[in-house]
């Protein structure tokens, strides 16, 4: 190993997600840290640096909020750095504490994740609108789900995939999320394929519940090195690999209907955990899920199916959280199901990740045993890819 | 699981006086150099033509230009005029607004692959004469379906892209 600390997760927490919080962000960024150094058993003084990750500025309306959050996140005093890459910052943010740790700086580090997205009026979907460039696109009066419904579509029309197979990862998924205590309230549901398909059509083939909400909350875990983590009494879970990449921001060049970039940041993340067989390794995913269309098109970015086969394998209950041959995904109800305050939604699915490995997660504790599993999340315009595999 | 902290409001609770706000309102106005090569790019628009460029290396032809290839990582001042025609990459077929508004009639925004351009090279913009209803535009488009540009009227246009109004469906 070429690295000078192995990498250990010793606690994670989560606040509930809300479609608006009393909280401020900064409370909330406080909750998710403290609720994750009690399920560690650790105070703020155990902890050598802090990494916190909020995704865009625009939500808030506070410039460099990772500064303003920094109190929140128990930052005062120590170092402390703040990374972003969109919607992928939840798990890049896992990414950055394990290399702070894993370069023998530091022992313990507080990766605190938080968005608090319901201060932004009309309504935060218009702080998207700068992501586009200036001047080929703004100027046509772009909106966020577009660039969404357009990859869809793609996606849909490569593999002559039907939307009743959209609708069944939101069924699966707003249904695991009825386990989930972070679940916002009327997210997580036991819904009919028929009222999912029924639902409004937004920007088609993209339909309201086929898509995850706007959300507060916050979240953290807590990284130490394997000496650290020897003094503890429970048994820790290992960052096995970690991996990133970024395509190219010309995104009309690119083929919409397959994400390489989140192929190569799985690439990266295998090679590092000497995984060569995913589909064997791997026995629990939580692909970033913002869109029912997302899931599968991360699944196959993260080789754990064919290109264009995981929507078959949805139709066999392959993916489903009581599979005992297949790969639970999104086991915690995913963003769809519980919510998705963006940088708390990745941390979510990491927490869910170290859980369920530790045989935590009760009621969506998956059924077949789990060694290895791994957390994925995308972003910036939809050309991030950001991996953490997690072992025992 | 134990419970998770946090403190749910209802919009009734906001409204009702119950919970206290403080609001601002952010003005930012930019604006921004288009650079040597958009600002050809959008040049072409006043003459009714759509620019590509091309890099000597890896021998494809780019839109939007750009002043460097990002592949081979090396400048690139070959101009290619490209047809004001092409190819639905994909389409949606949008009602909402970017204030989560609904819209009546929808918007079709489009990646189009442009003739004259490598294979997958696209530009984002918007589909017109092509059905008003969710049924029609689905019948008359498909991935694949050829389109042109429509041009504003030469004394209108400004260097801008919406210089196309829109493509329409050809063929
Ligand atoms: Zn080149």
């Amino acid at each position: 190993m070429p690295y000078k600390n192995r990498v250990a997760v010793v606690g994670a927490g989560l606040t509930k997600f809300m479609r608006r919080a009393l909280e401020t962000s900064k409370e909330l960024a406080f909750e998710g840290a403290s609720a994750a150094l009690e399920d560690a058993g650790l105070t703020i003084d155990d902890i050598d640096c802090v990494v916190s990750v909020t995704a865009p500025e625009a939500f808030d309306g506070v410039h460099m909020n990772g500064e303003y959050l920094a109190d929140g996140a128990g930052a005062w005093g120590k170092p402390y750095m703040r990374t972003y890459v969109g919607g992928g910052s939840g798990v890049f943010g896992l990414v950055t504490g394990w290399y702070h740790i894993a370069s023998g700086h530091f022992d313990t580090c507080l990766v605190v994740a938080e968005e608090k997205m319901s201060p932004a009026l009309p309504h935060p979907q218009g702080c998207f609108n700068a992501i586009y460039d200036q001047f080929t696109e703004r100027p046509l009066g772009v909106n966020l789900l577009w660039i969404f419904s357009l990859e869809m579509n793609r996606y849909m029309q490569t593999y002559g995939v039907p939307m009743e197979t959209f609708a069944r990862v939101a069924q699966k998924n707003k249904r695991n999320g009825l386990d989930h205590p972070s679940a916002q309230s009327g997210v997580a549901a036991d819904l009919d394929i028929e009222d999912i398909m029924a639902s409004e059509i937004m920007a088609w083939p993209v339909q309201r519940l086929m898509v995850s909400p706007v959300s507060d909350g916050g979240g953290a875990m807590v990284l130490v090195s394997e000496r650290f983590a020897r003094r503890l009494s429970k048994p820790p879970v290992w960052i096995e690999g970690v991996g990133w990449n970024l395509d190219t921001s010309y995104w009309t060049n690119r083929d919409l209907y397959y994400p390489r970039y989140v192929e190569k940041a799985a690439r990266m993340a295998y090679e590092m955990a000497g995984i060569s067989d995913p589909r064997r390794d791997i026995h629990i995913a939580e692909p970033y899920d913002p869109f029912a269309y997302k899931e599968l098109h991360h699944l196959e970015g993260l080789m754990l199916a064919d290109k264009g086969q995981a929507p078959k394998l949805l139709e066999q209950g392959f993916w489903d959280r009581d599979t005992e041959t297949g790969i639970p995904a999104s086991p915690s109800g995913g963003l769809l199901g519980v919510g998705n305050p963006i940088a708390a939604a990745g941390m979510m699915k990491c927490a869910e990740i170290y859980w369920q490995l530790q045989g935590e997660a009760g009621p969506r504790q998956v059924k077949r045993e789990v060694r290895r599993g791994l957390a994925q999340a995308w972003g910036d315009l939809m050309q991030v890819g950001t991996v953490v595999v997690m072992g025992k | 699981m134990k419970e998770f902290r946090g403190t749910s409001l209802t919009d009734l609770a906001l409204s009702g006086g119950g919970v206290l706000v403080t609001s601002w309102a952010v003005k930012a106005d930019y604006h921004w150099d288009a650079g040597a090569a958009m600002s050809r790019y959008l040049d072409g628009f006043r003459d009714g033509k759509i620019w590509g460029v091309r890099c000597p290396e890896c021998r494809r032809t780019m839109v939007p230009p750009r002043g460097f290839c990002e592949l081979c990582f090396r400048p690139i001042d070959q101009w290619v005029e490209l047809q004001d025609t092409g190819r639905i990459n994909t389409f949606s077929i949008s009602y909402v607004n970017w204030d989560a508004s609904r819209r009546r009639t929808p918007e079709i925004p489009a990646v189009i692959e442009i003739d004259g351009a490598s294979p997958g090279m696209s530009i984002l913009h918007k589909m017109g004469e092509a059905g008003d209803t969710l049924e029609e535009i689905q019948a008359r488009l498909r991935l694949g379906t050829p389109v042109q540009a429509v041009w504003k009227p030469r004394e209108s246009r400004e260097g801008s892209i919406t210089d196309i109004e829109y493509f329409r469906p050809i063929g």
